[in-house]
């Protein structure tokens, strides 16, 4: 048997949103609360808890994952983004003007994760079809929208040229 | 709804995960991609002492063609098996029915290994490893083992692989068959099927069935292997009567558990549906006629 102590904490260190941090977290602590309770971001919404309702959608690494479906420790050495990443200088990425424009949101509680998941789309840098962004909103809930400015948004956001991140 | 406490392990090689497997025996449980065990553990329906997390083992990642069969490492992505080439080139069913699991975030951590593993009957990829007789290979610390997938699944969420093993990896033979189907009815896109079916058919030069390989999904407690369907289809022309009647033979032994989602009637008619829709596309494949 090993002689760890189940409370023992663990070094966590990761790229978020570009910023280098380091913590400590007990190991069955959830991405999704590392996030929010110790990164202080509480952008990223959490909602079920296993893995259906996509509010807490984070890019790690670059692809759009469920975080309340990993642990902090899983993240160690990993690159996070987040919703608070998003608009830079004080500017709007393109696609949150896309959804202001389009209003792909009411209540915003699903927003943040809609909004990762769209990234990893757009950073792919092929334009999806309608088809390829219902299917990809079909991991998000939303419970106000209807979903049809959403898709405006998304469209819009993807065919915007070299509207890739960091363009804005 | 968090999790109980755990000690946390990470091994880089399989020897290591073998080894913390034997020590922690019933009370260890591996973790992949998480996607199906972490909400099990947020609910508290498991409170294993130990998790080991597979995730930093490189060799059990990646596809690769050996000596005519194509190898799958447990942790290879959905994700990575539905956009790989090689995957699209040998086994398309496998690039057909990938989407079908989840979503494009569950299918960025979630592993072929853990699918298969997690043993839910109306899973895609058990359906397709099924159909395409594939073998799974299984290690501890005293070796390797290969076992065939008709032995591999025991009932619902159960499978051969004991608590102090690891699934390592998924073997497909290569073989000649040009026809495939995979169909599946969910309520909404990404929920696990109602009814699923997969099937691998090839035909002989006068275009009569040669060997086909039909399994149905969400009817029973592991995936269904219809053999008595198989064992008529062989040798016979696909006409209007021949895949009545094997609908028929496929449904036989189906028992689907009854649920909020979908009655028994209604899961065996949806069953029946695909299984016909299945076998007209597989045959049309094999023929080499456009679907
Ligand atoms: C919203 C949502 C929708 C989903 N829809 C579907 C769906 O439509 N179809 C579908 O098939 N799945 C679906 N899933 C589950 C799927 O996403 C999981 O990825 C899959 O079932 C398990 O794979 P995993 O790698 O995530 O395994 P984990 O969750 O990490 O593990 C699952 C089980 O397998 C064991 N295990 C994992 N790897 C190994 C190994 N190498 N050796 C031995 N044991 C192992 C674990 O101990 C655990 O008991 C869905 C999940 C979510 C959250
Ligand atoms: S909170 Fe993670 S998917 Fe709902
Ligand atoms: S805007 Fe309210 S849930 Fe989507």
């Amino acid at each position: 048997m090993s002689n760890l102590s189940i409370e023992q904490k663990m070094n966590v260190s990761l790229s978020i949103n570009g910023r280098e941090v380091e913590a400590e977290a007990e190991p069955r602590k959830l991405l999704s609360d590392f996030i929010r309770e110790d990164l202080g971001l509480t952008g990223t919404h959490v909602g079920c808890e296993h893995g259906v309702c996509g509010s807490c959608t984070v890019l790690y690494n670059g692809a759009a994952v469920r975080s309340c479906l990993m642990f902090a420790v899983q993240a160690n050495g990993s690159d996070i983004q987040t919703i608070e990443g998003l608009a830079k200088n004080g500017e709007q990425h393109v696609l949150q003007q896309s959804f202001t424009e389009c209003h792909g949101l009411q209540c915003g509680f699903c927003t943040p994760g809609i909004l990762m998941s769209s990234l990893e789309m757009l950073n792919s840098g092929e334009e999806p079809t309608k088809q390829e962004i219902k299917e990809m909103l079909s991991g998000h809930l939303c419970r106000c929208t209807g979903y049809t400015g959403i898709i405006a948004a998304i469209e819009r956001a993807c065919g915007i040229k070299k509207c890739k991140e960091g363009d804005n | 709804m968090k999790p109980a406490t755990f000690t946390y392990c990470s091994p880089s090689t399989i020897e290591e995960a073998v080894k913390l497997l034997e020590e922690y025996g019933d009370t260890g449980k591996i973790i992949a991609g998480g996607q199906s065990f972490i909400p099990i553990l947020n609910m508290r329906m498991s409170e294993p002492e130990c998790l080991i997390d597979i995730n930093q083992i490189n060799e059990l990642n990646g596809v690769r063609v050996e000596e005519g069969v194509l190898k799958i490492g447990a942790l290879t992505k959905q994700r990575e098996l539905e956009q790989s080439d090689a995957i699209k080139i040998h086994v398309p069913i496998l690039s057909e029915a990938t989407p079908y699991i989840g979503h494009v975030q569950t299918r960025n951590r979630g592993t072929v290994g853990g699918s298969v593993a997690h043993a839910d009957p109306s899973a895609e990829l058990p359906l397709c490893f099924l159909a395409l007789d594939a073998e799974i290979v299984i290690q501890s610390i005293d070796g390797t083992r290969k076992i065939s997938i008709n032995d591999f699944f025991i009932t619902y969420l159960t499978t051969e692989v004991m608590p102090e093993e690891i699934l390592t990896e998924i073997h497909v033979p290569l073989s000649e068959h040009t026809g495939y189907a995979f169909e599946e009815f969910s309520r909404r896109h990404g929920d696990f099927a109602l009814a699923a079916v997969a099937c691998i058919l090839s035909v002989d030069e006068i275009g009569k069935v040669d060997k086909v390989r039909l399994v149905l999904g969400g009817v029973d407690a592991i995936p269904l292997l219809a053999e008595e369907a198989m064992e008529y289809l062989a040798g016979k022309s696909i006409t209007e009567e021949t895949i009545e009647r094997a609908v028929e033979l496929a449904v036989k032994d189906a028992d689907p558990d009854e649920d909020l989602h979908a009655s028994k009637e209604y899961r065996v008619h949806m069953a029946k549906v695909l299984t016909r829709k299945a076998l007209i596309k597989a045959y049309n494949r094999a023929l080499g006629k456009e679907v």
